[in-house]
């Protein structure tokens, strides 16, 4: 049986060629992430927004009354609800900011979920009540600390992690390439206006996770090639450790996204933003092992001397007895 | 590298036998297969956005608690002046700023005073719960310890825990889940409930029953205003009463808690036939409620629920009988739920509901479903690709997988962890990263062959060098995950708890498993070259 090969043998694109203008864009890119962050916002949902979301399906119906429900919960006194489709055609989630001395209240807000969701009831005979989450504005500012701590501990952490286990300019170069991975995730959700809840910092802190793995492998290529190659200069090093592990990486993209796939498509609409989150990760991710983690370490004067004072005496040994030495 | 004596192949697979042992019930539950029953069933539980039911995050003002505490304090030291012999006189009692001060009319007292309150000041441990300081010779000044709070507020958070059980299980739901959080909260879950706004109505109850006088010499135009007279306090009545929106001014100090009730029954009243709550006193409580009604015949008192009045009757003789009868206006509902509230023991403190999440028993069941199909076709695929790319290679990648599913199941199972909707996500970005594994080594192997290494060279060189970035990746993986266990809450945790078990399954599978297969052919059929 002939094999499939995604990636043909011996592939020696100049990746690092083009390093100084895909960086320059990179850059750009981080920032107008930030710029829509800033400007735009996130889509916060209740989670970190605080405030209320009704889940319903509308059994007996074709197509949910989007533009009617929004008319009348408005009327109710809350805010303009954001009420958006969630799932199939005939469901709905219907998110209510409450006000400040509202959500403060225990009972003033349960007497809002209650008042909302009694309308609905008594307005449309087929309203089916899925589920509700109602967060005070305590809790959500406690969850916008731990999921702001929780991103910023991951990513150093692992950067230590493999500053430890390579130099200190693959720490950086690993750490900037995250930055870039979790700004250019935010920016898309931002830019989007999806809804922005736990669920996607779990999706980031994958991310995180699986950018990182591509970056690791790259590096460790790179460390493995700088001990074989003593001579050869940084730049075409990189490229040659890029090409080696360019089949692994598009394989291992192509089964992360085979798998996802069927998720974001026909899996349950909750997930939505989770798996879009990471399906997302997945590209920036690999795109950034190869042009923010590799080029980086070419400005950072990275050498082949390097790993020098880090070979082992087992790997001496190794080298001895393979009659490489 | 290739090398597996016996013993190490033995025990490999009495591990990967025993994950997926533990693994058969959670998976038999979903057919109509009956486990037996003799057996242990480790099970996988579903979290709450899949079986559907309530999760309430509660959540205790420990201000209260220091509050009711003062209070107590300033009865207590009333009352032990009171009864000194000689009796102390004091005057200038306040409460303000957190601690209790008052004036000696003596101060050559002090000492006596001293002596008397001392008993008070430690609690039942060695702690010291406050601290008694004397200024200008005759003001004395108790000031709660830090430790006297915390150890209060744990008290009551214990008791705080054990009346919403009793509630709860007033409702009669199956296996709710109560759990402390933190100094001040308490998590509240029950699968499967109909009626969340009832369980949050119970719970948001604090059921505090008070009996106070009636301080019949304040000016109702200064109660109007909130003004109570000197050892006084206002209270407003309730809406349910009938005189709702109006307040009443009691006194203080002299009333009785309804801490000491042994029953409550939603009644009606034989005259007005008006849903009521009947209560019994237990001997401590009746004997002081027998006293209170008995040295006030003809006054007024009233009934206060959770600093809202209920109502005010005239007390027309003594009550003795250690039972009263409760009205305000009630509905045969809410009646109901006080008489529930009042039997399971008032609440120390306040709970407020600070985060509540409800999911229907449908969406769930649908939620399961989608989530399978999802799981089910992404698997297919990573499986094809790996079989279509690495030939004999993928198709240990693939029992490796298998394998590698029904471990993280079965540990999720034997841990009795809980499984989530995003951790149905957790299930399905492990699948595709599993591989990853396999895709490092399979692709290693693929260029130790094309450097002219031997087979089983190769295949040595390819484990080994590939393992360095497979433990690299996966650790920092792991570093990820366990910060998200750590900071996320609810369903996302499910999502790191999949991950974390997958990262160390996977490793196991995706590496040892397949290289102990590929180790066994190369062994036996010694190929000279293989299709990679």
């Amino acid at each position: 049986m002939k094999l499939l090969k995604l990636v043909p043998d011996d592939t020696n694109i100049k990746f690092l060629k083009w390093r100084v203008p895909f960086f320059a864009v990179s850059v750009l890119l981080i920032a107008a992430s930030w710029a829509l962050v800033l400007t735009k916002g996130l889509n916060y949902g209740v989670d970190f927004a605080g405030g209320l979301e009704v889940r319903a399906t509308f059994t007996q119906s074709e197509q949910a009354p989007v533009g009617e429900l929004r008319e009348k919960v408005a009327t109710l006194g809350y805010g303009d609800p954001v009420v958006q489709r969630f799932g199939e055609d005939n469901q709905v989630s219907i998110r209510v900011r409450l006000p400040d001395e509202v959500s403060a209240d225990k009972d003033a807000a349960q007497a809002a979920a209650n008042q909302i969701v009694d309308r609905l009831k008594t307005d449309y005979s087929d309203f089916r009540l899925d589920g509700n989450d109602n967060v005070s504005g305590k809790v959500s500012g406690e969850f916008r600390n731990d999921a702001v701590f929780a991103l910023v501990a991951a990513m150093l952490a692992v950067a230590l992690y493999i500053w430890i286990r390579f130099e200190w300019q693959f720490g950086v170069g690993g750490l900037f390439a995250l930055f870039h991975d979790v700004s250019l995730t935010l920016g898309m959700f931002a830019l989007f206006q999806m809804e922005f809840s736990l669920q996607i910092i779990a999706a980031i802190l994958a991310i995180i996770g699986y950018s990182l793995n591509d970056t690791i492998v790259v590096y460790d290529r790179i460390r493995e090639n700088l001990k074989k190659f003593r001579k050869m200069p940084l730049p075409e090093l990189l490229d040659l450790s890029v090409n080696e592990t360019l089949a692994r990486t598009v394989m291992t993209s192509l089964t992360l996204l085979v798998a996802l796939i069927p998720l974001l498509l026909f899996g349950p609409a909750s997930l939505f933003g989770l798996t879009a989150g990471i399906t997302l990760g997945i590209f920036v991710g690999t795109y950034s092992s190869i042009y923010m983690a590799a080029p980086l370490l070419v400005w950072m004067g990275v050498t082949s001397d390097s790993f020098v004072p880090t070979e082992s005496a087992a790997d001496r040994q190794e080298k001895v007895a393979r009659g490489e030495a | 590298m290739l090398d597996f004596p016996t013993w190490k192949k033995a025990w490999l697979w009495l591990i990967t036998g025993l994950a997926c042992l533990a693994a058969l019930p959670s998976l038999l539950s979903m057919t109509n297969v009956s486990w037996p029953e003799a057996l242990p069933d480790p099970m996988v539980n579903l979290g709450l956005d899949l079986a559907g039911g309530s999760h309430i995050l509660l959540e205790a003002d420990s201000r209260q608690v220091a509050a009711q505490r003062l209070d107590n304090m300033e009865e207590n030291v009333r009352g032990l002046m009171r009864n000194a012999e000689p009796r102390i006189r004091i005057g200038d009692v306040s409460t303000r700023g957190g601690r209790l001060s008052f004036i000696l009319d003596d101060p050559t007292e002090i000492d006596r005073a001293r002596e008397i309150m001392l008993p008070s000041m430690s609690g039942t441990g060695l702690v010291r719960e406050w601290n008694l300081a004397v200024e200008d010779g005759n003001r004395v000044i108790l000031t709660p310890t830090q430790e006297g709070i915390d150890t209060a507020v744990a008290d009551a958070m214990e008791s705080a825990v054990e009346v919403v059980r009793k509630r709860i299980d007033e409702l009669g739901t199956r296996e709710p889940t109560i759990i402390r959080q933190g100094d001040t909260r308490i998590v509240v879950q029950v699968p499967g409930l109909q009626d969340p706004d009832a369980l949050k109505a119970l719970l948001g109850e604090t059921a505090q029953l008070e009996f106070k006088l009636v301080d019949q010499s304040a000016l109702p135009s200064d109660v109007a205003q909130g003004l109570a007279p000197p050892g006084s306090e206002i209270f407003p009545y309730a809406e349910t009463s009938d005189y709702a929106g109006s307040s009443l001014a009691v006194r203080r100090l002299g009333g009785i808690r309804g801490d000491n009730l042994t029953g409550a029954q939603q009644s009606f009243d034989p005259q007005t036939n008006e849903p009521v709550v009947n209560i019994q006193f237990d001997t401590d409580g009746g004997r002081r409620f027998a006293k209170l009604t008995t040295d006030n015949v003809g006054k007024p008192f009233a009934i206060i629920l959770d600093g809202k009045v209920l109502s005010a009757p005239n007390i027309n003789e003594p009550i003795r009988g250690g039972t009263a009868q409760i009205s305000g206006g009630f509905t045969v509902e809410n009646a109901n739920r006080l008489a529930i509230s009042l039997r399971s023991g008032a609440l120390p403190v306040d709970l407020a509901v600070i985060e509540e999440r409800t999911v229907g028993p449908d969406l769930g069941a649908d939620s399961i479903k989608k989530g399978l199909a999802a799981m089910a076709l992404g698997s297919l695929l990573v499986v094809l690709l790996m079989i279509v790319s690495y030939g004999r290679f993928g198709i240990y990648a693939t029992i490796a997988l298998v394998i590698n599913v029904l471990m993280i199941l079965g540990i999720m199972a034997g841990l009795g962890t809980t499984l989530t909707l995003p951790g149905i996500a957790g299930f399905v970005l492990t699948i595709g990263a599993a591989v990853d594994a396999n895709v490092l080594i399979n692709e290693r192997i693929r260029e130790e062959r094309k450097r002219g290494r031997r087979v089983v060279a190769a295949v040595e060189n390819g484990y080994k060098e590939a393992s360095r970035a497979i433990y690299d990746a996966n650790i920092t993986n792991f570093i990820a995950g366990v910060l998200l266990f750590l900071f996320g809450s609810g369903p996302v945790r499910g999502f790191a708890v999949v991950l974390v078990i997958g990262l160390f399954t996977s490793v196991f599978t995706a590496v040892t498993m397949t290289r102990m297969w590929v180790a066994g052919w190369l062994r036996k059929a010694r190929p000279n070259d293989i299709n990679l």
